[in-house]
């Protein structure tokens, strides 16, 4: 655990960088430090490896005074992941990634055995650890760094802005994939991003700081969204935030209607239903679209007609904002339910979704 | 040298004509060939940047260019440019100049930004424009700087060619030399580095007029 | 072209105390004790500067103001002041001139590492000698390499005006060739002290070759 204890830093010229930050970071958790620039986030984190020390208060790592380790050792029993990767130029990828345990002292044939295990870890080909930087793009570089800081299985991770320089595709699957190692890994991080909605996708908890490095709030994503503390994380959180909170809500315990799906190959007429629209499936169950039975031509069947767009989400494991978005990519306001292979399981209709919406908006609101 | 004080101030009063009639010598022919150097280099800089291909040999040249003594080269110079002639002083120092300033030419046009220069190109300026009025002027900093390693350079330099017969102030020396009289020696050191300080200075006032913008320093602050 | 045979080709110039060969070792001896004196003070004193950021502005000034110093009156005025007994005399001008550029690229190299990398180095807990040397130096390099080359060539080429105040090397030929209207063996020694120049040249490409990271060397938009 990671304690903030009254910690300021002041600078020489009089500047504030933070001010007074009293906050926890709890063990195998992502917390993240987000705020407009000036705010202290990346001082704050700095303050943790002792980059920057406080002018003011402690930074308590597991009960110990950082202040009183140092630098160096500390430095080597955290990993450390910036924007630009950092990366050594003149050392090949595998040697850079083997850089903490050769300082640790390792011998060099398991420094670079682990080296090779962590880049398969974060996705990358064995083929580029004898590359220099210079030969990998943005992405990769960043994957580079990520494995370079985990090399030495340090409890505690700090990435100041990692993913802000390489473009959105790109930064998403860098997202996805730090949330896989970390389902596995369970460190301790803390992230810093200016980006607020990095900041609820990656934290279990999130710190907004203002500027002049005042903690304005520490909360859980969902809670943040919910209940801003005041209208400065109102404003950075920025529009949408009802929606946004959807993506905290589990999609598992929705009703499903199986009787609203027709298969294409049906030769009955779909025209003595009720329903006014209906999902039509292919042989192997996949979704074709929706179709309306009432505009079917009477002796024909479903195979005759255009079916209308459709969206779909996966039961269980796509929060609600999906299935929202599935139904209002629908003409009949109803949302596909598809297992984990895309096979169509059933449909949420848009009353179900109506009352889901109601029971999540009041439990948010606590 | 017993009680003979090291420099002494009377000769210094008597030969102030001479001293003057070298001092304006040394400063000519360090001045031109700077002036011609710089002359030569913007269009071979500029060829350079427009054809990266020909980075690479010109700077070769250059290099190889520099790595010869000034010595050898004004003897070899002798039979075409006449022995003690300023021309023979003048040809080598110009050659210097350039190989100085020709990477100064390109590193600075290539210290150029992309997006202003994209911006520019954006906005319609041709090609000539966008050099004159864009490039060129932002490349100044770095070219000055080249300038000013040039200038120096070129003021102590002439000095040599005072074994080949005319080095302005460099006469000095010879002087002070073949008479085992430090006074002279001195007094030629001491006005080198004078008319190269003061030189360096004007180009480092040049730089303030030409670059408001860069501000008193221009190096980036990490 | 003719004078070049006409010395070169002369057995009698290869042999005894004025032959080239021993013309040479004498040449190299200065120029290599002078460029190894410079070298020693001025990479260190270089590289910590760049380093701490501390004494930038003495760098630059004291540049500018060597730059400016001629060789040629220095040398004669120390000579004229303490003698020849010894190569000290000669010595003191051409350590006066390798230092400025060895001294320059050593700060500028190592100032000019990008700031992510000696916080990335620093990050991971390298320590301030090992980011230096494992980091900054290696980074550095090139530069640090052709303030050496620069600093060799001129005072290879520079050695030469030993000879004016009495002293050996490949400038004896030059300077002798001069005073008693042998243009041969003023050319012939002029091209020998150019050749020298090109061959330290050609080492120098070689030396920077083998000891650079391809990493830091191929890397685009770096010089």
């Amino acid at each position: 655990m990671i304690t903030f204890d009254g910690v300021t830093k002041r600078y020489a010229g009089g500047t504030v960088a933070v001010d007074d930050l009293g906050l926890e970071v709890p063990t195998g958790e992502i917390t993240v430090f987000v705020g407009p620039s000036g705010c202290g986030k990346t001082t704050s984190l700095r303050m943790i490896n002792r980059m920057v020390d406080p002018t003011g208060g402690r930074v308590l790592l597991d009960g110990v005074d950082v202040t009183t380790i140092d630098p160096p050792t500390l430095r080597r029993g955290i990993g450390y992941v910036i924007q630009q990767a950092g990366l050594f130029p003149h050392r090949k990828v595998v040697d850079n990634v083997a850089t903490v345990p050769r300082l640790l002292g390792w011998e060099r044939r398991r420094a670079r055995a682990r080296a090779m295990e962590l880049l398969e870890r974060v996705g990358l080909d064995a083929a580029l650890a004898d590359r220099y930087p210079f030969q990998l793009s943005g992405g990769q570089q960043q994957r580079v760094g990520v494995a370079r800081a985990l090399a030495a299985d340090p409890p505690v991770l700090l990435m100041d802005e990692p993913f802000s320089a390489v473009d959105p595709v790109v930064r998403a699957s860098l997202q996805d994939e730090l949330l896989r190692l970390q389902a596995e890994l369970r460190k301790t991080i803390v992230f810093v991003t200016h980006d607020i909605d990095e900041a609820i996708k990656l934290g279990d908890r999130v710190a907004v700081l203002r500027v002049g490095g005042r903690l304005a709030q520490l909360d859980a994503p969902a809670r943040l969204l919910a209940e801003p503390a005041d209208d400065f994380v109102r404003e950075f959180l920025g529009r949408d935030r009802g929606i946004r909170l959807l993506s905290f809500v589990p999609s598992g315990d929705l009703p499903l209607r199986t009787d609203l799906t027709v298969p294409v190959s049906t030769t009955a007429s779909a025209r003595g239903t009720a329903e006014p629209w209906l999902a039509l499936v292919d042989d192997g169950g996949r979704p074709l679209g929706w179709i309306a039975p009432r505009s079917l031509p009477d002796s024909g069947t479903p195979a005759d007609v255009r079916p209308e767009p459709y969206g779909t989400f996966v039961r269980g494991r796509d929060p609600l904002r999906s299935v929202l978005d599935a139904a209002l990519l629908s003409p009949s306001g109803h949302a596909i339910a598809v297992d984990e292979s895309g096979r169509v399981e059933g449909v949420v209709t848009r009353e179900a979704l109506d009352a889901a919406l109601a029971r999540a908006t009041g439990d948010a609101r606590g | 040298m017993g009680e003979e004080p090291l420099v002494r101030w009377d000769w210094i009063g008597r030969n102030l004509p001479v001293l003057r009639e070298l001092l304006v010598d040394n400063a000519v022919m360090a001045l031109v060939p700077v002036l011609a150097g710089l002359l030569l280099a913007l269009p071979l800089g500029l060829a350079g940047v427009r054809w990266r291909r020909l980075y690479q040999p010109t700077v070769g040249v250059m290099n190889v260019v520099y790595s010869l003594p000034s010595l050898a080269v004004f003897i070899v110079l002798i039979p075409i440019t006449g022995l003690a002639t300023r021309l023979t002083v003048m040809v080598p120092l110009t050659f210097y100049a350039m190989a100085v300033l020709v990477p100064a030419v390109v590193d600075g046009l290539a210290a150029v930004p992309d997006h202003v220069r994209q911006s520019a190109v954006a906005m319609g300026f041709t090609p000539l424009r966008r050099l004159l009025q864009v490039e060129l002027p932002i490349a100044v900093p770095v070219v000055l700087a080249g300038l000013r390693v040039a200038t120096v350079s070129s003021v102590s330099l002439v000095s040599v060619g005072a074994l080949v017969g005319r080095g302005g102030l460099g006469y000095l020396f010879i002087d002070g030399w073949q008479r085992q009289f430090p006074t002279p020696i001195i007094v030629g050191i001491v006005l080198i580095v004078l008319l190269a300080g003061i030189a360096d200075l004007l180009l480092v006032g040049a730089q303030r007029l030409l670059t408001p913008w860069a501000g008193s320093r221009t190096r980036r602050r990490a | 072209m003719n004078w070049l045979i006409e010395f070169l080709g002369d057995p009698a110039n290869w042999t005894g105390a004025d032959g080239v060969p021993a013309r040479l070792l004498e040449h190299l001896e200065f120029a290599g004790l002078s460029l190894l004196l410079a070298m020693a003070v001025a990479v260190p004193l270089g590289l910590w500067i760049g380093h701490t950021g501390r004494g930038a502005l003495l760098v630059v000034l004291s540049a500018n103001a060597a730059r400016a110093l001629p060789t040629l009156g220095l040398l004669v005025l120390i000579v004229l002041l303490m003698g020849v007994g010894t190569i000290v005399p000669v010595l003191i001008p051409l350590v006066a001139l390798a230092v400025p550029p060895i001294l320059v690229n050593a700060y500028e190299g190592v100032r000019g590492v990008d700031p992510e990398l000696r916080d990335a180095a620093y990050g991971m807990g390298l320590r301030g000698r090992q980011v230096l040397f494992g980091v900054l130096v290696p980074v550095a390099l090139p530069l640090i390499l052709l303030g050496l080359r620069t600093a060799a060539i001129q005072v290879v080429a520079t050695a030469t005006v030993a000879a004016y105040v009495g002293l050996g090397g490949l400038g004896r030929y030059v300077i002798d060739g001069l005073a008693t209207q042998d243009y041969p063996r003023a050319v012939g020694g002029a091209v020998l002290v150019a050749g020298l120049a090109l061959a330290v040249q050609g080492l120098f490409a070689i030396l920077s070759r083998i000891s650079v990271s391809p990493g830091v060397s191929r890397r685009p938009g770096i010089r």
